[in-house]
């Protein structure tokens, strides 16, 4: 989509057309609500890993956090730059600030409901095992 | 009576903008249902400050964005250290005093902590609280301290200067 609108752009500069301001703002705007995009994809992604990876509930529950925060909230970044000013980027500007105050509230109820029900957490040093090697659990 | 005044205007602010139509049908019915959250909760006895803390906007604000700063940085962290092949994690329990005395300036502490990942906050005490930090480093206690110093400042309590250089 990106690519299009560069391209769209850059014909109607090579056709001898003026290249109007908005055309480019335009390109601007989507640009960084892609990149927004993508960058709450990654952070996604690196929740995700995480939560496959990470060795014990709480530590799992660091990674979850990070898609809820930047992840989520990029996203909903990147959407409100491609709905413009209207009402549909009010609504989910509300979606971001219910996400906010939600999934912390959210998170501490599970890590408390754990930590209640006595599951001790893994403290001290961690790594990965290497591959073939045994993993006491 | 200033409380209920308030949250019926945040509540109206909030109808009109998930709707935003302006037909006498909906309009009544939003006013119906205005009325009816009024009435719920003048009926559980809840109207306080802390129902409607519209008060400290402002300040909620400003700290949201420092905030907003905090939760990036420690992003950048724990998705590297959860990238790493190695994942070396130092996992750490670590109890937190808190400073906001209000109910409402805990819970804006504590969430503060939950949101900003590697931090979780497990167990809320009268004094303290009780956080799971996924990196050693971040169970610091400069941190927290900054963090607990704006976030009461946040809702309204005196801002405590030295505390937060």
């Amino acid at each position: 989509m990106l690519i299009q609108l560069v391209s769209s752009v850059s014909e109607s500069a090579t056709a001898g057309t003026p290249v109007s301001m908005a055309d480019i703002l335009h390109v601007l705007f989507s640009a960084f609500s892609i990149l927004s995009i993508l960058a709450g994809l990654f952070f996604v992604l690196g929740g995700t890993l995480g939560v496959l990876r990470l060795p014990d509930f709480f530590t799992r529950l660091h990674a979850a956090g990070m898609t809820d925060t930047l992840g989520a909230e990029l996203i909903i970044l990147g959407l409100v730059i491609q709905a413009g000013f209207s009402q549909m980027s009010l609504k989910l500007l509300f979606v971001a600030f219910f996400l906010l105050i939600t999934s912390p509230t959210a998170t501490h109820a599970v890590a408390a409901a754990a930590y209640q029900a006595g599951l001790q957490p893994l403290l001290g040093r961690y790594r990965a095992p290497e591959p073939g090697e045994e993993t006491k659990q | 009576m200033r409380f209920i005044l308030i949250l019926a205007a945040a509540l109206a602010i909030y109808w009109t903008g998930l709707s935003g139509y302006f037909k006498p049908m909906l309009i009544s019915l939003g006013i119906i249902s205005i009325l009816l959250v009024l009435g719920l909760v003048h009926r559980m006895k809840i109207m306080d400050g802390e129902t409607a803390p519209y008060g400290n906007m402002h300040r909620t604000l400003y700290y949201s964005v420092w905030l907003f700063r905090e939760i990036v940085k420690a992003n950048v962290e724990v998705v590297k250290a959860v990238m790493s092949p190695e994942l070396e994690v130092s996992p750490t329990l670590v109890k937190v005093p808190t400073r906001p005395t209000t109910d409402i300036g805990k819970t804006m502490f504590a969430n503060s902590i939950t949101l900003t990942p590697g931090t979780v906050s497990m167990e809320i005490g009268e004094k303290e609280i009780l956080v799971h930090a996924l990196l050693e480093p971040m169970s610091a206690s400069e941190g927290f301290d900054e963090m607990s110093a704006r976030s009461a400042w946040s809702v309204g309590e005196p801002l405590d200067r030295a505390r937060l250089m």
